[in-house]
């Protein structure tokens, strides 16, 4: 048996039977790591002795009789996104502007994982401040697809597609502000959950863009994303945008029909874009739902092609807002002026990269005064006319079916130097954000040659993981995509 | 398509930014493309659309006014890049 192959739920399993021990697990881990992740970069840094020490701590709990049916990550080894701040370990956020920075406290999500049983190692990699769709924008390197080395493994949770595919932990923990979760758990073949806005707390997360940043989940299949989801669900009074809803049992549930299901598909994004190949995956696994009962109807979604636009004022407005908080005054590196301005200016052009840079500019610009009408609050009108097509489509169908990337994991440098280009990779998933609606991208096959994965990208109502989540595991249980498995 | 009105310089010194001339000619060439890309919102008509800042909709969220525990003052200051006396130390605001 190959330790770090298990599933999430193969190995709750075997760590109750005390088949195997969560240090046995975790040192699989970072055996994995050792051998991997030279190629894959996915890990910017892990604290062994901490993650060892939790390893130990959940072998005690286990020894005591305790299972996942007390604590659901009992023993896991899950690792987080840069962007979390977990007590005394760094958060950097790939970016140099935070320096030596170690967080005083633990956000409310690493909390709950490790009310849940998990060991919470190590931090992966991502587009510094969570700006980018393809870990490139990175103080601390690029992260390769541990499916072809020489592409990207999408963005901004790069380092936790890649890990969990890669098999260096059993599941991660991203943030998804405009596809981040989505997207490069497609180009990487994992399963990925962007929750509804408000379904999971944001406190000790590093913000960019406050009004459709969100936390979920990364695994090999939904039943671990489910898992994942519901330790990590629920209301915060530390976060006032948390939303006091009942998180519901997302594995219970998981096993059922599609008869009668309905799955819209919005006219807008078929036709021009969509690789040939990506095309006819998607088309082989809508055939199959068609096969498991559900029923496809075309819906329309008429503002799409509006989304990626309107994404850009709105998130660059917000991020120039939330970053300005690196100064230099209270954390991370400083480069003195002679006055608190010059300070200013000397440590964020020193300390950010250029996308960042780049998107608190346009931020910037377009808060400005002269811009903020034209700009930014026609983005926000346009934004709510996205949200009355979702709503629409929404009250005819259970869920909305979409390609979750119109291409697979393209080659690194390939868009670096056209951000446009690099914005338009997430033209299906920012919608889900703008929205505030939900989102799941599951493995729906590989493209021949080269063989990469393809991603099926599922949206719900708000608060339907639930359904949507049960939606995405029929397809996955009658399907042999999610048992595939990268050779390294 | 590029912006013409959009001034790199004077941009990047509202955002407290300091770039070298060569990031000022790129990055100004890029974000002029990307302005010109966003323009694509002007085709809308967006009469009588309210604007929408957040998908849910928020009420302000009150708690008590108790003191909760906090950070101790030699926490706040662990991350500091230069301290001292319990206090952030930065350079001469006031004349």
């Amino acid at each position: 048996m190959i330790l770090h192959e298990l599933t999430i739920a193969e190995l709750t399993a075997k760590l109750a039977s005390k088949e195997v021990s969560s240090r046995e697990a975790m040192h699989s881990c970072l055996d994995r790591i050792d051998a991997v992740d030279d190629r894959i970069n996915a890990f910017i840094s892990i604290d062994r002795e901490d993650a060892l020490g939790q390893a130990e701590a959940a072998d005690v709990v286990l020894g005591q009789g305790a299972n996942q049916n007390d604590q659901p990550l009992l023993g896991v080894p899950i690792s987080l996104k840069d962007i979390f701040c977990v007590k005394n370990q760094p958060a950097n956020c790939a970016s140099k502007i935070l320096g030596d920075f170690r967080s005083p406290y633990d956000g409310t999500v690493v909390q709950k994982l490790k009310e849940a049983g998990a060991v919470v190692f190590g931090r992966v990699n991502m587009d510094e401040f969570a700006m980018g769709s393809s870990t490139e924008n990175s103080a601390f390197g690029r992260t390769c697809n541990p499916w072809d080395l020489d592409r990207v493994p999408g963005g901004s949770s790069g380092g936790c597609a890649a890990a969990v595919v890669a098999q260096e932990c059993f599941g991660s923990i991203g943030t998804d502000t405009g596809g981040s979760i989505r997207q490069p758990s497609a180009l990487c073949g994992c399963v990925g959950i962007k929750p509804t806005y408000g379904r999971v707390s944001r406190f000790g997360v590093i913000a960019f863009a406050s009004s459709l940043d969100q936390v979920g989940p990364m695994a090999r299949n939904v039943r671990d994303t489910a898992t994942l989801l519901g330790a990590i669900a629920g209301h915060d009074s530390k976060d006032s945008t948390s939303v006091p809803i009942e998180v519901p049992d997302y594995v219970g549930g998981l096993d059922v029909n599609l008869e009668g299901i309905k799955l819209g598909l919005p006219k807008e994004f078929l036709g021009a874009g969509i690789d040939p190949e990506v095309q006819s995956v998607f088309e082989a696994a809508l055939k199959q739902y068609e096969a498991l009962g559900a029923e496809i109807q075309e819906v329309s979604l008429p503002h799409t092609e509006y989304g990626v636009a309107t994404y850009y004022i709105l998130a660059t407005a917000e991020a120039s807002a939330n970053l300005a908080r690196f100064d230099g005054i209270r954390y991370g590196d400083r480069v003195e002026g002679n006055d608190p301005f010059s300070l200013y200016c000397n440590t964020r052009g020193k300390g950010f990269g250029d996308e960042v840079k780049r998107r608190i500019i346009l931020g910037t610009y377009v808060l400005s005064s002269g811009y903020y009408d034209a700009y930014y609050i026609r983005a926000q009108k346009v934004r709510s006319l996205i949200k009355q097509d979702f709503d629409q489509a929404l009250s005819k169908v259970d869920a909305l079916i979409t390609p979750t990337v119109p291409y697979t994991a393209f080659k690194a440098g390939e868009k670096t130097d056209d951000p446009l280009q690099m914005y338009l990779s997430d033209i299906f998933t920012i919608s889900c954000n703008l929205t505030g609606t939900c989102g799941v991208s599951l493995p729906c096959g590989f493209t021949s040659n080269p063989k990469l994965p393809v991603g099926l990208q599922l949206l719900g109502k708000p608060f339907g993981e639930q359904e949507l989540l049960k939606i995405a595991y029929a397809y996955e249980q009658s399907t042999p995509w999610h048992k595939e498995r990268v050779k390294l | 398509m590029s912006n013409s009105d959009f001034d790199i310089k004077y941009v990047a010194n509202l955002a407290r930014i300091k770039l070298s001339s060569d990031q000022e000619s790129r990055l100004g060439a890029q974000l002029g493309d990307i302005l010109g890309y966003v323009k694509k919102l002007e085709q809308l008509d967006i009469n009588n659309v309210e604007p929408m800042a957040h998908a849910v909709p928020l009420h302000n969220v009150m708690r008590t006014d108790e003191i909760q525990p906090s950070l101790t003052n030699e926490e706040a200051l662990a991350n500091a890049p230069k301290k001292g006396n319990g206090l952030f130390v930065v350079p001469k605001i006031v004349e």
